[in-house]
């Protein structure tokens, strides 16, 4: 990233910005998939698979749009009068955690099947946030807007360095703690674990609000992020492609930040290359993640790796 | 119900694991049982009518006045008639009805699939292709062989999932989602390309010669010279209730699959192929999907294939569609007509009142959860009391 523009822009600082830009694009559309994927991670290491993930993010992008914007009505204090996008970011995360609650309810307490209610979670956002947009007041031209998270480092706001820090992070509870190991005994082998003292349900459920934490803030980064608006059904498949690249990281973070890296680098490259005018095939770029995903499943043992009682719901005997 | 010992890569998670064990096996045929389904049925309505009411109240909206615009756009009144307005229901139910079925196969047999949305896609884009590169065929055998490739490329397209399933051992929940969106953007990219109209200037592929397009059943004279939309795939779409039915419910074949969905190790035991049948249910399962899109590219005005948002998401509200009907494909009839309907009937209330017409998601969604809820409850429940 060249700090200042050069007098003479010069072949090669054209080619330096092209290329940062290329990289801050691409850590910038990585964000949010890492914050869903991590999340997702940790559900499904603890035997759950979340389908409603693309729902959490939604109602974090709409949780964070609302929480901005009332924020300004909050006492001078603690926002400071004006729409504060970091209090946006708490209410993304708090409603991504109810609504992983409602999930857990079922899907835990209930022993209700995962996909169903993941699919039902799914419907609920764009219900939800569809019905719930039509009360905000609508400025004139009709076009929402808030304020957006400041660049804290180039041109990219908190949420990408916090998604990147929590790679390691997620990695060394899930592999070097014991609470880590104890989770992914419930996503392996829950009778087993239930019956070495572990409170798999109890597990199970912390495990998913936390995946509906980070899907909240995740769609955070979709309202308050680049652009600060909230539209219906913004996330239009995120949440399926952090699913993706769940799956094709082998359940492990670092694999996600790969994943999540290639993926965001190609969708860099589609928007990239549109604005330029370069005729790419941009329908095939978009579908990368899943081609992807499916080849890495067709091909390698890619399942193989999978917690063995992934989406299987475990009562208590 | 007790945790089965053998890992994931053995067994899939059983139906019975999906709903209680009061899910009915086969359609019941006693008198008592009859009344007893209408009277859980009436009460569903009737909890389904309380819910709606509510969510209007909480809009501030007058719920009588809500449920009264609701009611015309579904079935229509005295003043417009009620053909139009209830032959667009049915056009509505339609593509419910057919992707609902196909998840009643697949989830019956044990295989969780959300492929709908896909195989839907592929279905509609094999007919759309057939149409372009057959020109020279005569109108009824190329109409007749649209249907045919849509209902294989969707069989295909579901039986790719169960391949993966069987031999590679991917959990179809993630394949069917993965092959949603490789069919979605397949569908833009050739709309957008080989298969575009030819002035390349709207985003869809050719229209189609009416001639190639399903007829229009009710004369003009029945609804004041207007022409109604009920075509001839609604009635397509309709017979699949029965035969799907009898399929599940009344063969050797329909008899392994339900087997296979509650318990694969007993399927496995009784010398049933279990790895064919669930690539069969899959393919099986896709072929429904795959012909709710034809039907509804041949239903449509013009037939053309738009390059994106051809379908409003029925292959993932299908789901929870078959699910209410309990899945069985009558309930799934039932369940889709219940839809259609409410879906025809939110289009009208959102041309009065501030009401975006997603607010059927919300509500469905409750409603889903309301029954799902119930029958974990009641499974719960008598688990408990058995022990």
């Amino acid at each position: 990233m060249p700090a200042e523009p050069e007098r003479k822009p010069s072949e090669k600082s054209r080619l330096m910005t092209l290329l940062g830009g290329a990289i801050l694009g691409t850590l910038s559309l990585a964000t949010p998939l890492v914050l869903a994927a991590l999340g997702e991670t940790v559900v499904q290491r603890a035997g759950v698979v979340n389908v409603g993930l693309e729902g959490m993010m939604l109602i974090g992008a709409f949780a964070a749009f609302v929480g901005t914007e009332m924020s300004a009505s909050l006492p001078g204090h603690i926002a400071g009068n004006s729409p504060n996008p970091y209090i946006g970011l708490i209410a993304a995360a708090l409603a991504g955690v109810c609504v992983a609650l409602l999930f857990a309810l079922f899907v835990v307490k209930l022993t209700a099947n995962q996909v169903v209610v993941g699919v039902v979670v799914n419907l609920m956002a764009l219900g939800l946030t569809g019905t719930l947009l039509r009360t905000l007041p609508r400025p004139e031209g009709g076009f929402l807007n808030t304020q957006a998270l400041p660049q804290i480092l180039f041109s990219l706001n908190l949420l990408t360095p916090i998604a990147f820090l929590a790679v390691p992070a997620v990695w060394w509870w899930l592999f070097r703690t014991r609470r880590g190991l104890e989770l992914r005994a419930c996503g392996e082998q829950p009778t087993a674990a239930e019956a070495s003292g572990i409170p798999v349900l109890r597990r199970r459920t912390a495990a998913i609000l936390f995946g509906g934490g980070m899907a909240g803030l995740a769609g955070a980064f979709l309202s308050v992020g680049d652009v600060p608006t909230f539209q219906e059904g913004m996330s239009a498949g995120r949440g399926f492609i952090a699913l993706a690249i769940v799956t094709s990281g082998r359940w492990n973070p670092w694999g996600c930040l790969a994943a999540a890296l290639v993926f965001g680098f190609m969708d860099r490259l589609q928007i990239q290359g549109q604005a330029m005018g370069l005729h790419l095939p941009h329908d095939l770029l978009l579908a990368a993640p899943y081609v992807a995903t499916l080849l890495i499943l067709t091909l390698g043992s890619g399942w193989s790796q999978s917690p063995a009682s992934l989406g299987r719901p475990y009562r208590r005997v | 119900m007790s945790e089965r010992p053998e890992p994931m890569s053995e067994t899939a998670p059983a139906p019975a694991d999906v709903d209680s064990p009061t899910l009915p096996t086969s359609p019941k045929r006693s008198f008592a049982g009859i009344v007893r389904g209408l009277l859980v049925a009436a009460a569903y309505l009737l909890g389904f009518v309380l819910l709606l009411m509510l969510t209007f109240v909480v809009l501030r909206i007058p719920p009588l006045v809500a449920l009264h615009s609701l009611w015309t756009g579904a079935f229509g009144d005295a003043r417009s008639g009620h053909l139009p307005a209830f032959s667009d229901t049915l056009i509505e139910t339609t593509p419910l009805l057919l992707t609902s079925l196909g998840v009643v196969v697949s989830w019956r047999a044990g295989l969780f699939s959300i492929g709908g949305e896909g195989q839907l896609l592929v279905g509609a884009l094999a007919a759309t292709a057939l149409a372009k590169y057959g020109t020279n065929l005569p109108a009824p055998l190329l109409t007749l062989l649209m249907i045919v490739s849509a209902g294989a490329a969707g069989g295909l397209w579901g039986a790719l999932a169960g391949w993966l399933r069987v031999r590679r051992n991917v959990q179809e929940v993630i394949s069917t989602i993965m092959l949603n969106y490789v069919a979605k953007f397949l569908v833009s990219w050739l709309v957008l390309g080989v298969l575009q109209e030819h002035t390349y200037h709207n985003p869809q592929s050719e229209s189609l010669p009416n001639a190639l397009l399903f007829t229009r059943l009710l004369p003009r004279q029945w609804s004041d010279n207007s022409q109604t939309s009920l075509h001839l795939g609604v009635p397509l779409a309709f017979v699949f209730v029965p035969v799907i039915a009898l399929l599940l419910f009344r063969t050797k074949f329909g008899f392994a699959l339900r087997v296979m969905g509650q318990n694969p190790d007993a399927a496995r035991t009784a010398k049933f192929p279990v790895d064919r049948m669930r690539v069969q249910a899959m393919a099986l399962s896709g072929a429904l999907c795959g012909l709710a899109g034809v039907i509804e590219l041949l239903g449509s005005a013009t037939g053309s294939l738009p390059a994106s948002a051809f379908s409003p998401g029925w292959g993932y509200t299908a789901v929870p569609v078959a699910l209410l009907g309990g899945l069985t494909p009558m309930g799934a009839l039932f369940s889709a007509l219940f839809f259609g309907a409410l879906t025809q009937g939110c289009r009208n209330l959102s041309q009065f009142q501030d009401v975006p017409t997603v607010l059927i998601y919300l509500v469905q969604a409750m409603a889903v959860l309301a029954v799902v809820g119930a029958r974990a409850w009641n499974a719960r429940r008598t688990g408990k009391e058995a022990e």
